[in-house]
């Protein structure tokens, strides 16, 4: 720890508590932090690609989650280190903006490090290798904007966004029916999307798990499925052009906000309050059936009179819906969300076409399908599969491919995958590498290097030999001038992903390198870690 | 500079064989717990909780072992999970799940020992999987057309479920009582309305089914015992004070004759109240909360049966049976819907009293009464019954039916082992493993037996390699033997089940490469966990603890 001293030479503190703090600088720290971000990376890279190995996680609480999402297993590493968190975040930020290769971004990263690891033992300054890494990350992004090809679709040809949901989905445990999967989430993505605005809320698309049955059970509901039974037993199972009331208050006697007693001192008042309680329940329930409804739809629980009276009333209800579903309901069949009974009127009912009550299995689980609802643009993906974990991870795959089809709505231009892109990214750093004046041209050619490292990853994940199969396919993109090779992970045959029919978003890889790339500038110019030291 | 620390102090990191192999050893450490329970000869466990009064559970049903056990490793979770699914979809073969999967991943690290990757087992394992499974396919048989067979089909099915718990004694009697309770439900599979009493006294075989519906509830003092062509209002509804619901109100006064007049009012509010349920011309009155004295007293004076303190489920099945709605207001006698039951009347079993409903409007409902000497074996046989009923129910909807006595798994295995032949490359090996673990099931039944294992499974094995074979181990017997004669039937869609989770679960945990635990939540005690210490030692003497004390 560095000391220092005033001008009678005596020494003074400068950091409080210093003796109890560790301190890293120059070199050192960057080499830590550097060695500690590549741990993060090393992580990850069995799970890229196709053939990639899953990772088992277990929670404070015992819990465990099979997955091989790079954003999932990060988030729930209980990692410790700074650095470490700094990746994590940049895997979650992928996450939020794409949605997908969370995975790729940090064996990126991972391998960007390494290289700078290298540059700097010879001498470079860390600043000078982040500025060469930024020119080359340039280079990189508009390369990949001119390899990359629009693609065309519609309503009516969706082929080609299933074919790059299979992509994704070909990465996850749920590979077995990648097709169906596929197709359900592009089918959920079109039926939200605006596609004249470019835009989808992905708000809008539900993903409901249930235990039990296939994965190829799996649907696609136009309409709110939830996780809830009518109130009483004996109410209808199926209604037919239902007008919803949705409601926020409870079918209770109202409870004022203001404190208040109210005093019972005489045997009329205990009759009088007696009446007044059954006109209550009396009111609440004849005003939802004066405004027309036909089901009612309830955030808050009911009393055991209201609820009878609504049964006698014949007037189906459901109970204890939480608010985001009540927010989805209300969206898909038009209606208002009615915080009072006095504001309830017909025109803010909302109307589906059919309402029934689905039972599953041999246990007593029931769920309620709203369908046929007056606007079809919310929908219900609703996943069935052999168990907790397997539902678990299929939800996060079937995320990814949502967020993939939305990618290719907003932009659709596609680049092809298989380390492709990367691969002709790398031959184009190097090219560019040359005519670049001054000590930078080391940091792009290790940007070029590093760049080759996911090609290199898919090989090894797939049993290949990594330094020949990716010197063989760099070497065919050069001679044949065919961006488009990659490394032939499903054994296919053919080293052209144009025939293999492997693509990503071009924004996605684009994001991938920029993010990567942002994260290891920020990474080389740490260079003094203080923290308290906890021994 | 030291590579740093990434993650929090307890926090722990396994990778790539050390992973696998933590992995691979739970698993398998599961699938032998269970294994002993497998087949008519199999064992039961024994179960102590370390909670207060050290209860004690009797079982050798593999779901109830597995939920109960607190467990550690991470893969020997995965397959806790499928038994537990297997239990909730089909009802029975949880055994069996667990021990298949045990075997694939047994198989599967002798493949990975001889250098194979984990992703080219798996995509054997799936060839081999949907290969058995149109094996199966191709050899069920269904009689749904004709009922008198497909009845003797149920029966089967029961007796070959029964006759690995601890009702093989009277698995006559049972499998007649089970198939009779699920073909009242009439192709629904909710088990619901099937309602089992259990109570101790007697022997298991003086167990018995009775059509109407049973309330394990006393009829209030003085009033009728015994009702004909009973109305029935079945209510959720205060019998005690009724309660005003309107918030902040209280009652204060300041004399006490006030009192009494408010007190009066009360009573008098009461008495109204049951005016108005007397007036909906009922003759029998079921509450799902308290019914005071006074009430009760009116009630007695009106000649109606008043049962209070009915629970929740006895209710919904109650009003389901009879066809009555559950009331809460009185208001309106006229719109209520009334249950009918042609007859009620007050009934002993051993020293209880209950009541029957009988000649219930809706024939789906049924009771069955179990005795038996305790309430561990009471339990045992409720869980066997469940079992039973469960399979049958699904049975009903999906009539597709096998053989049982390891049958399938001879089929299947002889199926994989073609495809293994036919199948060029790496895969071929592990489609090998397939066959190999699915023949380890009748080797367990036998070996459970006590038989000679090898000899029999050789055996079985030669007579399979005839066409349209039904041969299967006879376990009472000793000796291989023709499933269609002995009447050993399983259900197709158990079979499935058992095929598709286990594979599935196997190829989840082969999937993993690494396992990553995070540092425990420190908590104090766990008082209700199950105490079992069970250590595996792996080839090499390797320690892995299996579950936690």
């Amino acid at each position: 720890m560095a000391l220092a001293f005033d001008e009678f030479g005596r020494p003074f503190l400068i950091l409080k508590e210093q003796e109890q703090k560790s301190r890293l600088r120059g070199i050192d720290a960057q080499k830590a932090n550097i060695s500690a971000g590549k741990a993060v990376s090393r992580i990850l890279r069995t799970s890229l690609g196709p053939k990639g190995m899953d990772k088992m996680l277990q929670s404070p609480d015992g819990d465990v989650t099979v997955t091989n999402d790079g954003a999932t297993i990060l988030e729930q590493m209980d990692v410790d280190n700074q650095i470490a968190k700094l990746m994590v975040e940049l895997s979650r930020s992928q996450d939020y903006e794409i949605g997908d290769g969370t995975t790729g971004v940090v064996v990126m990263a991972g391998s960007l490090l390494e290289q700078a690891e290298k540059l700097l033992e010879r001498g470079i300054h860390p600043i000078r290798v982040a500025e060469g890494y930024e020119v080359a990350s340039r280079i990189a992004v508009e390369h990949l904007e001119r390899i990359s090809q629009k693609f065309e679709f519609g309503p009516e040809n969706i082929e080609p966004l299933v074919q790059t949901c299979m992509t994704t989905l070909s990465s996850k445990i749920v590979n077995r029916c990648k097709r169906d999967l596929a197709e359900i989430a592009v089918k959920a993505v079109l039926a939200v999307a605006d596609l004249e605005r470019r835009d989808v809320h992905l708000d809008l698309i539900k993903v409901e798990g249930k235990v039990g049955g296939k994965l190829e059970d799996t649907e696609l509901v136009y309409g709110i499925v939830v996780d809830k039974d009518m109130s009483h037993p004996q109410m209808p199972k199926r209604i037919e052009d239902a007008k919803i009331a949705i409601l926020t208050c409870p079918f209770e006697p109202p409870k004022p906000k203001t404190k208040h007693k109210v005093d019972i001192d005489t045997v009329e008042k205990f009759q009088t309050i007696r009446l007044q309680e059954q006109k209550y329940f009396d009111d609440m329930v004849q005003k939802c059936k004066d405004a027309g409804a036909t089901l009612v739809i309830c955030q808050w629980g009911f009393d055991d009179e209201a609820n009878h009276l609504l049964m006698n009333r014949n007037l189906p209800a459901v109970r204890w819906v939480g608010g985001v579903e009540l927010e989805l309901i209300a969206i898909a069949t038009g209606g208002r969300i009615v915080p009072r009974f006095q504001e309830l009127t017909p025109e803010k009912l909302g109307k589906a076409g059919l309402v029934r009550e689905k039972s599953f299995g041999t246990t007593k689980d029931r769920m309620l399908y709203i369908e046929q609802c007056a606007n079809s643009r919310a929908v219900t993906i609703f996943i069935r599969g052999g168990n907790k974990m397997m539902i678990e991870e299929t939800k996060r795959s079937i995320h990814d491919a949502l967020c993939v089809a939305r990618n290719l709505i907003r932009n659709n231009s596609i680049v092809y995958g298989g380390g492709s892109a990367e691969i002709s990214c790398s031959i184009a750093v190097e090219a560019a590498a040359d005519r670049h004046p001054g000590v930078e041209q080391y940091a792009i050619r290790g940007f070029a290097d590093a760049l080759d490292a996911i090609p290199m990853a898919l090989a090894e994940n797939s049993g290949l030999q990594p330094i020949e199969t990716l010197s063989a396919v760099k070497s065919q993109q050069i001679k044949e001038n065919n961006p488009f090779c990659g490394i032939d992970c499903n054994d296919a045959g053919t080293n052209d992903m144009r025939e293999q029919d492997v693509f990503e978003t071009l924004i996605g890889k684009q994001q991938q390198i920029l993010l990567a790339t942002q994260v290891v500038k920020m990474i080389l110019k740490i260079d003094d870690v203080i923290c308290p030291s906890d021994f | 500079m030291a590579i740093e620390r990434i993650f929090k102090d307890e926090a722990s990191e396994e990778k790539g064989e050390r992973a696998r192999m933590a992995s691979f050893v739970g698993a398998m450490a599961i699938a032998d717990l269970v294994k002993t329970t497998l087949g008519p000869k199999g064992m039961d466990k024994i179960l102590q909780s370390t909670g207060r009064g050290r209860e004690v559970t009797v079982t050798n049903d593999g779901a109830t072992i597995l939920k109960s056990l607190h467990i550690d490793n991470a893969a020997a979770k995965v397959l806790v999970d499928i038994s537990k699914v297997q239990d909730d979809e089909v009802g029975d073969g949880t055994t069996s799940v667990v021990v298949l999967a045990g075997e694939l991943l047994r198989e599967a690290e002798k493949l990975v020992a001889a250098k194979i990757h984990p992703m080219t087992i798996i995509s054997g394992y799936r060839m081999a999987a949907e290969c058995a499974r149109h094996a199966l396919l191709q050899k069920v048989v269904d009689n749904k057309e004709d009922a008198e067979k497909f009845r003797s089909d149920l029966m089967r099915i029961a007796m070959t479920t029964l006759s690995s718990k601890i009702l093989c004694q009277d698995k006559d009697h049972f499998a007649k009582l089970a198939v009779d309770a699920v073909m009242r439900l009439k192709g629904s599979t909710n088990l619901e309305s099937i309602q089992i009493i259990k109570k101790p006294g007697g022997s298991l075989k003086d167990s018995f089914l009775d059509e109407g519906f049973i309330l394990d509830k006393k009829i209030g003092i003085g009033q009728p015992k015994r009702i004909e062509n009973a109305n029935i209002l079945v209510a959720n509804t205060a019998m005690d004070t009724d309660k005003v619901k309107i918030y902040g109100a209280r009652v204060r006064v300041d004399s006490m004759s006030k009192v009494a007049q408010i007190e009066g009012a009360e009573k008098e509010k009461m008495r109204e109240k049951v005016q108005k349920i007397i007036a909906h011309g009922i003759n029998c009155f079921v509450n799902r909360q308290l019914i005071y004295n006074f009430p009760e007293e009116l009630f007695a004076d009106a000649g109606i049966l008043a049962i209070e303190h009915a629970d929740f489920d006895g209710i919904e099945r109650l009003a389901l049976v009879t066809g009555g709605e559950i009331a809460s207001t009185f208001d309106n006698p006229e719109t209520v819907k009334l249950g009918h039951c042609k007859l009620i009347e007050e009934i002993m079993i051993g020293e209880d009293k209950l009541i029957r409903f009988s000649g219930v409007e809706m024939g789906q409902a049924c009771t069955i009464v179990l005795r038996g000497a305790s309430h561990h074996v009471l339990d045992e046989a409720e869980r066997s019954l469940h079992d039973a009923l469960c399979v049958l129910s699904q049975t009903v909807n999906d009539s597709r039916v096998l053989f049982g006595g390891g049958w399938p798994e001879m089929i299947m295995a002889k199926e994989v082992d073609e495809l293994a032949r036919k199948t060029p490359g790496k895969k071929s090996h592990a489609i090998e493993a397939f066959s190999r673990a699915l023949l380890a099931i009748p080797t367990i039944i036998a070996d459970n037996a006590g038989l000679d294992s090898a000899e029999l499974v050789a055996q079985l094995r030669a007579e399979h390699h005839k066409e349209g074979c039904n041969a299967g181990i006879d376990v009472i017997s000793g000796s291989v033997g023709d499933m269609a004669e002995l009447g050993i039937s399983e259900a197709f869609k158990v079979k499935q089940a058992v095929l598709l989770s286990a594979t599935e679960a196997a190829e989840m945990i082969l999937r993993v490469d690494e396992i990553i635990t995070c540092a425990p939540r420190q908590r104090e005690n766990r008082i209700h966990a199950w105490k079992m210490i069970c250590t595996s030692f792996h080839q090499g003497g390797n320690f892995v603890p299996i579950l936690t004390s």
